[in-house]
Formats: structure tokens, sequence, C-alpha cells
């Protein structure tokens, strides 16, 4: 399940993740953590987004695809491996861009309030995909790192724990 | 060891792969005016900490980097794909003149207008003003070809262009910086009269002198290593550029490619042998048929992609649709929501009297253009940096007066800064009979490319303290009888009645609608307070 199909075949494996939501709910700064974590771990990695309008309240998607080699920045439409979701209205206009068998990580995985900074809902998010993913614990570790500064390093690690635990625990499906 | 690091692989953005090739090789100056996909190359440029500043638009930017280049320094200027336009009068002749040491500008283009009025294709300046042109792919050619593009100025003493587009200036991507190169000699200056005085019995033999220069670089295009062939199925060949070359490879991975990295001369020769050799020869491309025209005038057969894929960035998708000659309709993408202006903005007050008082707006380029929107729809137009003037003025010239006494120009003080001055001076020179009224949306910053300084804040692109130009001062010194401020608070009322007010008197007026943007006031007043602290320091 981790040779995507879209960006790779199985000479050259490409993971491809988009990351939705709206401006300021940290899209940007998630996609960001995932490339550096894919980085770390030596991949070739293609992160890409839309600037400039979006600042201002719009939606906002970033894609990110990293493996031996990454050709093109998009992902293309429907390739999708997993979708990550930081807004419950931004769920419905995205789910088109997962292939077949792709996985949601939907916002409500983990409840932004039962987090001590609601903000770090976007880390959460990331730390349930993390369970899905072949990287490694010491990749993310540093991304998180790089990507945060000090003073919000400690809330964020707890709420990417919050995340993983959240992914390990069956979902009721109603 | 630093310099070992520095060799290491790093994730970087088309953008910040540019400032870093303009770092190591020695750039002296970065200058430009913020436009989204351009804006973070200096901003990155300065963050390593290369000399870059914001000019007050890309012409003054570009003419300050010819000075630059003038004296044998390398210079960079940056802006996006509209910003040549307001360039292009120095480019054109700068062509002519050529230059002493090395001058890249960059040229961001905004395929499918992610954040732009128009959706120009600028490889067609290269061609009109007569420059070599270089069309990285992604950042790690953002890189290589900044590196390149100071390379074949200093050789050809002639101005590059470096045109990338929003997925190659925003996407980030591995690179593998290069190490160091040989540092330009110290810049000084020597006297070239009949070189740079483009008078035209000067400009005559410099036109001769460009063309010889395009001639030289047309061969050296056929033998480049920046346009290569990447052979494989002989059946189909793809000739493209820029990152439409990796949309091309990923969908057809066996195909044969010519990769165009230097797409100005374009090098026909390698090109029709190229096209020889396969079956089928498609040129992909975004937007314009820049490669196809030039490919087709050159006598040599090729297909083209169909008129509507003309709009729009390609994509992986678009790429097989284009070679399948599938035609039916795309899919469209999710409906975003739209932006919409911040909670607390103190546009929200002007548009509101806008609004209520029926007035017609000339609007212009910033985040206030918003107020085309809901729930205002208060914004008539919006066409070019600093248009809001002129076009107010035009409606107020010929409508009757009881509509011409509705008409407002609403400009931001970037935009005012960049090309509004030159709209006062029209306004008190060609005065309709029926006044005007001018509001500067004054929010302190450049706030929709992501809150850049400009010469109206008194900060540079670092944020330190530098001079200042101040709206009501320069307004009163231009002869605009009827200059007012007005601190903008949360409530309408205010503004509105002076609006109404100075509407009425049928007067030139100029209202500077002034507050912070709501995004950055606690960083521009923890910048006033370092730079306080600063001056009580020193004596």
């Amino acid at each position: 399940m981790r040779a995507g199909r879209g960006g790779g075949d199985a000479m050259n494996p490409v993971i491809n993740i988009v990351i939705a939501g709206l401006g300021g709910q940290g899209v940007i700064k998630a996609s960001d953590i995932l490339s550096v974590a894919a980085f770390q771990s030596g991949q070739d990695v293609k992160k890409s987004e839309i600037h400039g309008m979006s600042q201002r309240g719009g939606s906002v998607t970033s894609d990110v695809r990293y493996g031996p080699q990454v050709l093109s920045p998009m992902v293309p439409p429907g390739e999708a491996d997993f979708l990550v979701v930081l807004d419950p209205d931004q769920v419905a206009v995205n789910r088109g861009r997962l292939r077949a068998g792709g996985v949601l990580i939907a916002p409500d995985l983990v409840d932004a309030a039962s987090l001590a900074n609601r903000k770090s809902h976007n880390v959460a998010l990331l730390g349930a995909l993390s369970t899905h993913l072949a990287l490694s614990e010491a990749a993310w570790r540093a991304a998180l790192h790089a990507c945060l500064p000090e003073k919000l390093r400690a809330v964020n690690e707890q709420a990417f724990a919050a995340g993983r635990r959240a992914a390990a625990t069956p979902q009721t499906t109603p | 060891m630093s310099e070992m690091s520095e060799m290491e692989r790093q994730l970087l953005s088309g953008n910040s792969a540019i400032a870093l090739a303009a770092l190591h090789a020695g750039v002296r100056l970065g200058t430009g005016y913020p436009g989204t996909p351009s804006t973070e190359i200096l901003e990155a440029f300065a963050q390593l900490g290369g000399h870059a500043q914001w000019a007050p638009n890309e012409k003054v930017a570009l003419e300050v980097g010819i000075g630059a280049a003038f004296t044998g320094a390398r210079a960079l200027v940056t802006m996006k794909h509209v910003g040549l336009n307001v360039a292009a009068d120095p480019l054109f002749s700068v062509a002519h003149t050529g230059v002493t040491g090395a001058l890249v500008v960059v040229s961001a283009d905004d395929p499918g207008m992610a954040s732009s009025q128009n959706e120009q294709d600028n490889r067609r300046y290269a061609v009109a003003a007569a420059v070599p042109m270089l069309e990285p792919s992604d950042s790690q050619e953002a890189y290589d070809f900044t590196l390149a593009a100071i390379e074949i100025s200093e050789r050809w003493k002639i101005p590059v262009l470096l045109r990338v587009t929003t997925r190659v200036c925003h996407t980030q991507a591995p690179v593998r910086p290069r190490p160091p190169g040989s540092p330009p000699p110290p810049p000084h200056f020597e006297h070239d009269l009949a070189g740079r005085n483009l008078i035209p019995s000067n400009a005559r033999p410099a036109h001769r002198r460009l063309r010889q220069k395009l001639a030289e670089l047309a061969e050296w295009s056929e033998t480049t290593p920046l346009n290569h062939v990447l052979p494989g199925d002989p059946k189909l060949g793809i000739i493209t550029s820029g990152v439409s070359f990796m949309h091309a490879r990923e969908a057809v991975p066996g195909a044969s490619f010519l990769k165009l990295g230097f797409t100005h001369p374009l090098p026909l020769k390698k090109i029709a042998a190229f096209a020889a050799g396969v079956e089928r020869c498609l040129v992909l491309e975004e937007n314009d048929p820049y490669l196809a025209d030039a490919v087709r005038a050159a006598g040599v057969v090729v297909e083209s992609k169909p008129e509507p894929f003309r709009f729009g960035e390609l994509n992986v998708d678009r790429v097989r649709r284009i070679l399948a000659g599938n035609l039916s309709p795309e899919p469209a993408l999710p409906p975003g929501r739209p932006p919409e202006l911040c909670d607390g903005c103190s546009h929200h007050v002007v548009f509101q009297a806008l609004r209520d008082l029926d007035c017609i707006v000339a609007g212009d380029i910033g985040c206030y253009a918003l107020g085309v929107l809901p729930p205002y729809k208060a914004m008539d137009s919006c066409v070019c940096m600093g248009s809001s003037i002129g076009i107010g003025l035009g409606l107020r010239h010929v409508l009757p007066p009881a509509e011409a006494r509705r008409v407002v120009s609403v400009i931001g003080d970037s935009t005012f800064v960049h090309s509004g001055l030159t709209g006062l001076a029209e306004m008190i020179y060609n005065p309709p009979p029926t006044g005007h009224v001018v509001v500067i949306l004054d929010n302190s910053t450049t706030a929709m490319t992501g809150h850049q300084e400009h010469p109206g804040t008194g900060r540079t692109l670092e944020h330190a303290p530098t001079g200042k130009v101040v709206y009501e001062d320069v307004a009163r010194a231009m002869g605009i009888p009827d200059v007012r401020v007005c601190p903008l608070g949360k409530d309408s009322a205010v503004f509105q009645e002076l609006l109404q007010e100075v509407l009425a008197s049928e007067r030139l007026v100029l209202i500077v609608a002034r507050r912070p943007c709501v995004l950055v006031a606690k960083n521009i007043r923890a910048y006033d307070q370092c730079a306080r602290a600063a001056e009580g320091v020193t004596p």
C-alpha cells in the first residue's frame, strides 16, 4: 500500500499527499514539516502550493510528493495516496483528489479542543498521517525541530503524539 | 566546515534557490518590487546576507540594477510578469547599451493567474527586447540557471532574462549548490560615452552590436548543455521547457525529449534535427505558443497543444489529454472558498462608505481589490498598478456631472508610491470640471504580497528605519488644493461623512485613510520600538 500508484511505479514509488484547509490553519506549515521529514530521510521531494490570495482566508491546498525521483510538483487529479484535511468544510471538495483506496485523514480524527494548543491541530493530523508512512520517528522529530520555533516545539510534539495515538485507535464508522 | 555544509543538499523553493545562487555568485545588489510569485527572492537574498532592497516600482528597480551593472558589478532585478511591463522601457534600451558586469532580470510569470490580473507570457519579451532567456524547470535549475545567466550576461555584456513560473518559484525541492566560482572584480567606473548614451548616432551602431551578440548566442544555443536531448522511444519526441518538462516526463517517461533551458535565441538546428529523428514531434509549453510558433516559422513540422490548453497551468493530466487529443471537458477544480478581507481590516470601513454612498469606484491592485466581492461589491475597475487615478479622471471627464460627482479613485499606499504620483500630476494638470477624489488606503505595508516595506513606510526591506515618503506632504507640494488625513476607526461614520463632504465640494481632494494592516500592526510597533531603542544608544 505504500507504493503509491500516482507519480511512480514499481521502480520509482512516489508517495502523493495533499494537505487541504483554510488560510491560517497551518496547511503550509504542515506541508513544510512533512517535506522536511521526507527530505531528511534522503528522498527526492517536491512540495507545491499556491501563495498569494489564499492568505486572505481562502482555501489552501499543498501537494507533497516524495520518492526516489519526483518530476511534476503537483499531485495529479485523483492520484493522492493520502488526503489530510484541516477544515471540515474542505473534506468534500477535496475528496476527489484521492485515488481509489487512498486514505483520508479527516479533521475530526483529533479533537482540536483536546490539545494543549488548538493551533497544533495541523501537527496532530500529521502525527496520524505518520502512522501510514515509512518515515522514521527521528526524521519527523528533526523536521518538527527545523520548522518550529523553540517555544512551540514541546506543544507540537505532544500534538504529534496525540495524532499517532488517535490513528492507532480503531474508528467507529457511522 | 561551513563551506562543506554549504555544498550539502538543501530543500529550497525556486525563489530561495535563485537567492542562494546570487549569493554564491557575489551579486552586489538585488532590487525589485514585490509581486507574487517573485517576492521571496529578495527576502531570501537579504536573509542570506546579500544586499537587497525594494524599489518603488520595477522600472526604478531595473534602472538601479543597470547602474550597478555599468560598474562591473553583478546585479539581480526581480519582479512578477506584469512588473516587466513597467520595466520594459529600460529593458529594451539596456539591451542596446549592454552592461559591463552582469544584469539578470527575473520575470516570474503566473500561468493560471493564481494571484495576477492577466496571463501574459513574458517569453515574448526576450524576443521583443532582444535579450537572451533561460527557463529553469525546478529549484536545482533555478540555482544553476541563475549562475549561468550571470556568466552569459558577463560574457556577452548583455542583460539576461531569467523566466520562471509560479510552480518553479514556489515549489520546494532539493538543491545541491556548486563550489563557489571566481568572484567578480571590485566595481569601478570607466567612461563609455558612445556605448551608454543612446542618442540616435550611438543607438544605430548599438542596435547592430546587439544583433551581432544575438547571432553569436544563437550559435552558442546549439551547443550549450542547457539545451539537451534525453533519448527515448523515437515514436514520440517532445520539445519542451520550464515546468512543462516535468509534467511531460512524468506523463510519458519513455518518450524522447528535447529539453530547452536556454530558450532565446532558440537552437533551431538542434530542434530541426530532433524533430527529424522522431515519428511524432510535439511542442509542449504553457500559455502562448512561443516555442511552437518559432519552430514552425523555421520550417519544422510539429504538433502543438490545442487552444483550450493555452489557458491555465499544465499538469500531468493535461499533458496526457494533449497527447491523446482529448478535448472532452476537464474535471472542475475543487470550488475553493474565495479569499476575503480579514476581520478587523481597515478596508472594511472604506468599502462600506463607498457602497453606502453609491460611488463609482476606480480601484487598484492590492488586498482592497477584494472590495469587488460580496458583501461590498464596491469596486468598478481593477486594471493595473496605479490605474485607479487615471481611470477615475477619465470617467470624471466624460460622464454627465450627476454621475461624474460619484467617481472616487481608491489606491493602496504601496501602489500609490509605485505608480500613483504621475496620476496626481495628471489630476492637477487636467482637472475634471467636477473635481475628483482620490483615497489612499494607507495600511503601512504592501499587504497582498506578504507585508513588504516600501518608501512610504520609512523602513527598508529588512525593516530598518530609512527615509520616508509622506503622501500628504507630497500631495500638498504637488499642488492638490485639499488634502485630508483620516485615521480609520472601527466605525465607518467618520470616513463616510468626510467622503460625502469632499465629493460635494467638487474640488481636487486627496484623502489619506490611515490604519496599519491588522496582520502587521504588532510587527510595525516592534520595528518602531527597535528603531527608537537604536536611536537611544547611538549618539
